[in-house]
């Protein structure tokens, strides 16, 4: 075991080996697409092969004659749901375009969207069912981008979509928002620099392994079970209960182990399918998703155009930004242009600003959440303007940050100050890393630096600590666990304990075994889950003092409970051992359980800063990652491993993006990379071991100083990658993927072929 | 008084203003206020007697986690943003 990096803490601090790895390592560890029930059946999904059109009618005659097929189901025996927005978990949304989304309704809004379900003794019957369902479409012009769907007079996706702004007439846009403060012409005017430039970024996918996956089971009594992979058992759970129409304590959601989810766990697809189905047959009904559904009809995240005017003075002082963001939402409202645009100035104190958002739909699946999301695509175009102006200003981009950095009082974009943040101390940690100090040469290289931030998020946790009769604990929360949370819920209830870690075992459980547990995102459960089982801890900590009283004929106020040893205060008894105690229970009124509920508040935002050496060939326009060190501030590191381990793969993602991730879709919509070797994650074969610096800041909102540390990695590395190409060769890139063929154009372009050279090596 | 800052687009409600005081200790209250100062604007904000989904409150840079019954100081300043997430 490390020691610790706080002297103050005995378990917190600390790497001890997570709980559940052994079942994992050797294959023991239950994912959704393990469950196995008597009588299961499989169920498939008849997908739309158009990117946009209207379903004149749906026949299934043919496929129910099949034998082994047991139901086939579509929109039509889903409940009609309400058309308005409302708020479940972390995010809004609208019931009907959820339920529209399982299954399609009167029309098909993308290549894949779910048109018919089908149940069936064996896959290969289900499979062959699919193919005797006649779907009778006629087929509309896709809209692709936001550019075609925010024309005049576009092919419109939704005829009920409306905006505030275009009164009663039927658009792509379904929201504009808008943040404004100061005076930006006088900003600009003052100004002895301005960059203005059009940035483009792709659709990409969270990239996560497992597939989606559910086993439905609707029993007779009219109560469901759902067993699948997921970030958000309650959200499943209510989302299924919306969809079905149905009560929510009707629904019990147990989550299984998951295989990533990086955001795009949080909402449903295949979960009340499995439960429709179950109900027309009366029997268990699995469905998984292959990785080609998956690519094509689950949320991946938006792509967008984003424009960018920024001015500043020659000592380098900001004095105007004005941003344009339009994001795709897919089918239906809700991508993320909201943090996007709340995000792009986030790093800076800037007086004279404009920010103008839009929620667009177009012919490409719905969007979901995808780690920060909306901010990557913001941060990629501001952070390549910024190191635009302080190349113009003759200053070090990393000092030219911490000079417009925002700090404790600086005024948000969104308008209230913020609390104590670290983005200052997070820029410095990069200008002061071996790796940023370190001379790069060579041709073709080039070394980028980038920014970035996220809110994080609080919502709602519970968590249980249950004291074992020898002395042993368990922590209990509803909270899947995605980044190593089992770990760090068992150190926070150690260390109140003053418990070994070894003495602790933390477990996830099913939405009827806890009170309400918000979904696993938004950087949220050490910070909130966390926050729950501190105080459940407590709880039980004064359950054990007041115990410790009774035996002791005390008042519980003279018990102390140090080091997993209640102490009379007065000394005039030999300390007693939680075990000792705990074989005691029964005698001195029952079990100890604590238990805490919260809706957590006192947020504390992240902020990330990226360091990255590339090496370009001339010749192809690949982008080879020589080194690349990130450093985000942690708030306070419960489990230092798992804090690195986010960083590494956020950066990964983000240097995904960068390099090669995005959705290809022909001229009539149909995406032509469903697969891993054509959808281009990187491997470890592409990266090279990604150096972390975590810096801890404490945010005063929470007990342990706690931040959230699963998401902010992400958002720099794309434009820290772009100003390192430029540092290459000269060339701004303005387009995600940074992929080679667009590397190569641009160089090609710009004339300068085998002639690139280092600015390093000049 | 409590200050609400007004977002951008909907200041064209409040005749271009950009700060309103109101008079109340909740949320409730302040939309109530707001409601009677500028005849519409509750609409903007409430469904069902409660804080739309899609809108997010921050009282003195705290994010309220109770809707309408989140209490207010006479020295408050408050802001209705865009609720964070989104791409569900």
């Amino acid at each position: 075991m490390a020691e610790s990096t706080n002297g103050h803490y005995k378990v917190i601090g600390t790497r001890p080996i997570r709980h559940d790895g052994v079942d994992k390592v050797i294959g023991r560890a239950k994912y959704g697409a393990d469950y196995a029930f008597p009588g299961m059946l499989f169920g498939k999904v008849l997908r739309s092969p158009h990117a946009h059109a209207i379903i004149r009618s749906i026949n299934a005659e043919k496929a129910l004659k099949l034998p082994g097929v047991k139901a086939v189901v579509t929109s039509a025996d889903l409940p009609e749901a309400e058309d308005k927005t409302e708020q479940v978990g972390e995010a809004a949304l609208n019931p009907r375009h959820l339920s529209m989304n399982i299954l399609a309704r009167g029309k098909a809004l993308y290549d894949g969207h779910a048109v018919a379900a089908v149940a069936a003794t064996s896959p290969h019957i289900a499979e062959e069912a699919l193919r005797l369902i006649e779907v009778d479409y006629e087929v509309l012009p896709p809209v692709m981008t936001v550019e075609e769907a925010m024309k005049p007079g576009a092919e419109i996706l939704l005829p009920n979509l409306r905006n505030k702004e275009e009164g009663d007439n039927p658009t792509n846009v379904a929201q504009h928002l808008q943040f404004k403060r100061g005076d930006l012409e006088a900003g600009f005017r003052a100004a002895d620099f301005i960059v203005e430039r059009e940035f483009h970024t792709a659709m990409v996918h969270q990239g996560y392994i497992e597939p989606h996956n559910a086993v439905g089971i609707w029993n007779a009594d009219g109560q469901g079970t759902i067993y699948c992979s997921t970030q958000g058992p309650f959200e499943v759970r209510s989302l299924s209960a919306q969809v079905l129409g149905v009560p929510v304590g009707k629904i019990k959601v147990v989550p299984a182990e998951i295989g990533g989810g990086f955001g795009g766990k949080t909402t449903i697809y295949l979960e009340p399918l499995s439960l429709l189905l179950s109900r027309h047959t009366g029997r268990p009904v699995k469905l998984v998703m292959t990785r080609s559904e998956v690519l094509r009809a689950s949320g991946p995240t938006s792509g967008s155009t984003i424009k960018i005017k920024a001015g500043c003075t020659r000592d380098g002082r900001i004095t105007a930004a004005q941003c344009w963001l339009a994001y795709e939402a897919g089918a239906f409202p809700g991508s993320p242009v909201g943090a996007g645009a709340m995000t792009i100035l986030a790093p800076y104190a800037i007086e004279n600003l404009l920010v103008d958002g839009y929620d667009v739909v177009v012919n490409r699946p719905k969007t979901a959440a995808y780690r920060a999301p909306g901010a990557t695509n913001a941060a990629f175009a501001i952070e390549t303007v910024i190191d635009e102006l302080a190349e113009k200003c003759g200053i070090d981009p990393l000092d030219f940050r911490v000079m417009n950095g925002s700090k404790e009082g600086t005024a948000q974009l969104i308008g209230p100050p913020y609390r104590r943040i670290g983005y200052i101390e997070t820029v410095e940690a990069i200008k002061n890393s071996p790796h940023y100090k370190s001379p790069l040469t060579g041709p073709n290289r080039g070394r980028g630096v980038a920014t970035g931030f996220w809110f994080n998020a609080g919502m709602q946790s519970s968590a249980v600590v249950n004291i074992h009769s020898d002395g042993t604990a368990s922590v209990v929360t509803g909270s899947p666990d995605i980044g190593g949370s089992r770990a760090s819920m068992a150190m926070i209830t150690a260390e109140v304990l003053g418990l070994p870690i070894t003495d602790v075992r933390p477990l996830v459980t099913d939405t009827d075994s806890i009170g309400q547990c918000d979904v696993t995102g938004g950087s949220r459960v050490t910070f909130a889950t966390g926050t729950a089982v501190y105080e459940a801890a407590q709880d039980a900590a004064r359950q054990l003092r007041e115990r410790a009283a009774r035996v002791w004929e005390k008042k519980p106020e003279d018990v102390e409970l140090r080091d997993g040893m209640l102490h009379a205060k007065d000394a005039s008894v030999a300390p007693m051992s939680i075990k000792q105690l705990a074989g005691r229970l029964a005698r001195t009124g029952g079990p100890v359980s604590g238990r805490a509920s919260v809706n957590a508040r006192g947020v504390g935002p992240a902020f990330a800063a990226t360091c990255v050496d590339i090496e370009i060939d001339p010749d192809t326009g690949k982008i080879q990652i020589l080194r690349c060190t990130v450093a985000q501030d942690a708030g306070k590191a419960i489990h230092p491993s798992y804090v690195e381990g986010q960083l590494q793969g956020g950066t990964a993602q983000g240097l995904g993006w960068a390099l090669n991730e995005e959705y290809v879709y022909d001229t009539e919509g149909h995406l032509r990379n469903t697969g891993f070797l054509d959808y281009r994650i990187p491997t470890c074969l592409d990266l090279p071991m990604i150096e972390t610096i975590v810096v801890e800041v404490p945010n005063p909102g929470h007990p342990l100083g706690v931040r959230g540390v699963g998401e902010v990695s992400i958002v720099p590395p794309p434009a820290a990658v772009a100003n390192a190409i430029y540092r290459a060769t000269g060339i701004r890139m303005t387009e995600l993927p940074m992929s080679p063929p667009r590397v190569l154009k641009a160089i090609l372009k710009h004339g300068r072929g085998q002639e690139v050279q280092s600015a390093a090596a000049r | 008084m409590a200050t609400v800052i007004i977002p951008s687009l909907l200041r064209k409600l409040t005749g271009g203003r950009e700060r309103v005081d109101v008079v109340a200790k909740n949320i409730r209250e302040v939309v109530a206020d707001l409601e009677r100062q500028f005849p519409g604007f509750a609409a903007h904000l409430l469904d069902d007697g409660d804080i739309k989904g899609s809108i997010a409150v921050s009282i003195d840079g705290e994010m309220g986690t109770g809707g309408v019954l989140d209490r207010v100081r006479p020295d408050s300043e408050i802001y209705f943003l865009p609720a964070i997430g989104g791409g569900r």
